[in-house]
């Protein structure tokens, strides 16, 4: 066995590459900081320059995001009293609010639809790539580059023959199509990532639970699966923000229905003058299950796959 | 427990041959070694026996049922992986139960038989850790546990030792024979280390180049070699061969080396050409009364035994002789062969020239 030996780095080194990774982290997040200020903003401090870091916080951006607003007449609103504080917030503008937004709803959408792809892509990525991985399958290299050569391309090359195939197959606008579209786009970098993670799993581990009286699909889901659980998790991970963020097809296959929050967000611009509180308000809301998602797979990425219990 | 018959069983890969028809029959309770160098066979052998490998053709008996094709679920054979193969997402316990529990086995069965296996192996403190932890040998043990939890009809190990170290593998070599014969189950064994089939082995199956060269007990296959691969595979320093040129005949009892005549053990046929004189080290003397003579060239001291390197007008030689006769490399002196235990061999086919000495081996093998 060989052993070497990595000498302490010096202070300085520890100094010099603390302070590297802090700068980086802080260049990476000023957007996002940007993005979760100004959504506590009003509009007008959220326009103002040079830009206010000190302000006074409200929600109006939440209260616009959710809700459906109208401008009534002085004598409406005096004969209505404000019901609650979000009304209250919109009396300002001689408006009352008359219902909830769509926003809601697009992002329940996005939720079905990016969670949907990513399972499906993690499902059927995790079968080829351990199929791919273990068996001897006639043609496997052909392929292999066949499944990666959809990746060749930005997939919106191929928008108009989706858009045309989505239309004749009456998936235009459902979930169910946005979610294969999100699978189908997904696929190849799930199996090659899956398949690179499963090469790395010694195969007696499986022969070990073939031997112990287990079926090979019984040792492919109780000892396999397990151990490929960091590369699962990673390759999740990256499936689900593709999903989530992809605004391209979305703009251009769904509308009433099946609508994500990415080309929602937009859309808000446009009801009530340039209100970005409410679209800094609505990425923030966006952000947030991608983020609780990759905490959640961080332990599993930083988890080593096995724990030395072969020698090598 | 069970007796294993391999019958005709050949292997491809592809193109590539990885076992040719081979059949042997490893007996109930024995302690059987498969015995090759790298790439030789003896691997794919066994995990056809066990089913992770399924034989192109031919047939396997276990306990008197043909189960080459069967799923190895179905063949109740325990295998213990030259690199253990402990399930890493899993405590020791539960490592060990694994077999128990696919086989539907009720809970407070499962944990009785676990605490037998671990008072067995001495495995009892470590039972609730995790297996990264574990020495190599611990890990050995757990993993000989998960294999005899059960009760299998036969073990099949594959180099079990050669993730050790040095120092520890006699005491597991030792360890595993103990337990071997404490089961009585029949054990098939496969090893590079020809001093680790002899020592561990009731009978050893040589393998070469897909081919198995002898079968027989660790003597037979020492004294008696099949060819000259079996001869030179075993033992260390392994067997000198002389090559000469002459013609034998069944009878035949004396053969002409360089001009002597050297007694050998009576022929039972014939050959002519190329042959080669076979003899092991410890059967060469040092005899100023011989007339053959040889120059020494060097001299290992081994403590009770000294290895002396030779150049005979037959090509280079060693023997082993007692420490304390006092030889000097430059020296000329003169060498006499124990002559039953000579073997001599045809050059070309490698193959032993049936005799006194080994009609028997070769005949049954």
């Amino acid at each position: 066995m060989s052993s070497f030996s990595v000498t302490e780095p010096s202070n300085r080194s520890k100094w010099i590459a603390g302070f590297l990774v802090i700068t980086y982290a802080l260049i990476t997040m000023i957007p996002l900081v940007w993005i979760l200020l100004t959504g506590f903003k009003s509009p007008a401090d959220a326009i103002s320059y040079p830009p206010k870091v000190v302000f006074d916080p409200t929600l109006e951006g939440y209260v616009n995001l959710f809700t459906t607003r109208t401008r009534q007449t002085q004598e409406f609103l005096e004969a209505n009293p404000p019901q609650n504080w979000a009304d209250e917030i919109v009396r300002q503008y001689d408006m009352v609010i008359v219902g909830p937004s769509k926003f809601g709803e697009r992002f329940m959408n996005s939720v079905i639809i990016g969670f949907g792809s990513t399972f499906l892509s993690i499902f059927l990525g995790t079968l080829a790539a351990y199929a791919f991985s273990r068996f001897k399958v006639p043609l496997k290299d052909d392929l292999l580059f066949f499944i990666l050569s959809t990746r060749m391309m930005p997939p919106v090359a191929v928008a108009i023959p989706i858009f045309l195939m989505f239309r004749n197959l009456g998936l235009s606008d459902t979930h169910l199509g946005m979610i294969l579209l999100y699978t189908g786009v997904n696929i190849s970098l799930a199996v090659w990532l899956l398949k690179g993670f499963i090469d790395e799993i010694p195969r007696e581990y499986e022969e070990a639970a073939l031997i112990d009286g287990y079926t090979r699909f019984q040792a492919f889901y109780k000892v396999v699966l397990p151990q490929a659980a960091t590369g699962i998790a990673s390759t999740a991970i990256f499936c689900l923000i593709f999903a989530w963020n992809e605004y391209a097809f979305a703009v251009l296959l769904t509308s009433a229905n099946a609508q994500t929050a990415p080309p929602f967000i937009p859309t808000i611009i446009g009801i009530g003058g340039l209100d970005w509180p409410a679209v800094a308000a609505g990425a923030t809301i966006f952000l947030i299950p991608v983020m609780i998602f990759t905490i959640l797979m961080r332990k599993h990425l930083l988890r080593g796959i096995t724990f030395g219990a072969v020698r090598k | 427990m069970a007796q294993i018959i391999v019958k005709n069983v050949k292997k491809m890969f592809g193109d590539f041959t990885a076992v040719r028809e081979s059949s042997f029959t490893i007996e109930d309770g024995e302690f059987f070694m498969l015995l090759g160098p790298s790439g030789c066979g003896k691997t794919t052998t066994l995990r056809m026996i066990a089913g992770l490998e399924l034989p192109t053709s031919g047939e396997i008996y276990l306990d008197g049922e043909e189960i080459s094709q069967r799923p190895p679920s179905e063949r109740d054979i325990a295998f213990v992986f030259q690199m253990f193969a402990l399930y890493p997402h899993m405590n020791v316990r539960k490592n060990i139960s694994y077999p128990l529990i696919s086989q539907g086995m009720p809970r407070a069965a499962v944990n009785s038989k676990i605490e037998e296996v671990a008072g067995i192996l001495g495995i009892n403190d470590i039972l609730d850790s995790p297996v990264g932890g574990l020495s190599g040998g611990d890990r050995q043990r757990v993993a000989l546990g998960r294999a005899i939890v059960r009760d299998p009809k036969a073990f099949m190990m594959d180099e079990p030792l050669g993730a050790l170290d040095a120092e520890f593998r006699e005491h597991m070599a030792e360890e595993l024979r103990a337990l071997h014969d404490r089961m009585g189950a029949t054990t098939v064994y496969v090893t590079h280390d020809q001093l680790e089939a002899m020592q561990m082995g009731d009978k050893i199956v040589v393998m070469n180049n897909a081919v198995i060269e002898q079968f027989g007990t660790p003597q037979e296959i020492y004294d008696k070699p099949a060819t000259m691969f079996v001869a030179n595979f075993i033992g260390s320093p392994s067997m000198n061969f002389l090559p000469f040129q002459g013609k034998v005949e069944p009878g035949t009892e004396m053969v002409r080396l360089n001009g002597h005549d050297e007694p050998v053990p009576k022929l039972m046929e014939g050959a002519e050409g190329d042959l080669v004189f076979g003899v092991r080290p410890e059967h060469v003397f040092l005899s100023d009364a011989s007339a053959y003579r040889a120059k020494v060239l060097a001299a290992e001291y081994l403590g009770t035994t000294q290895i002396v390197t030779l150049q005979s007008p037959n090509g280079e030689l060693k023997a082993r002789i007692d420490a304390r006769e006092v030889v000097s490399p430059g020296e000329t002196v003169g060498l006499e062969f124990r002559s039953p235990a000579v073997t001599l061999f045809e050059k070309s086919t490698g193959r032993a020239l049936r005799s006194a000495l080994n009609d028997e081996v070769l005949s049954n093998g």
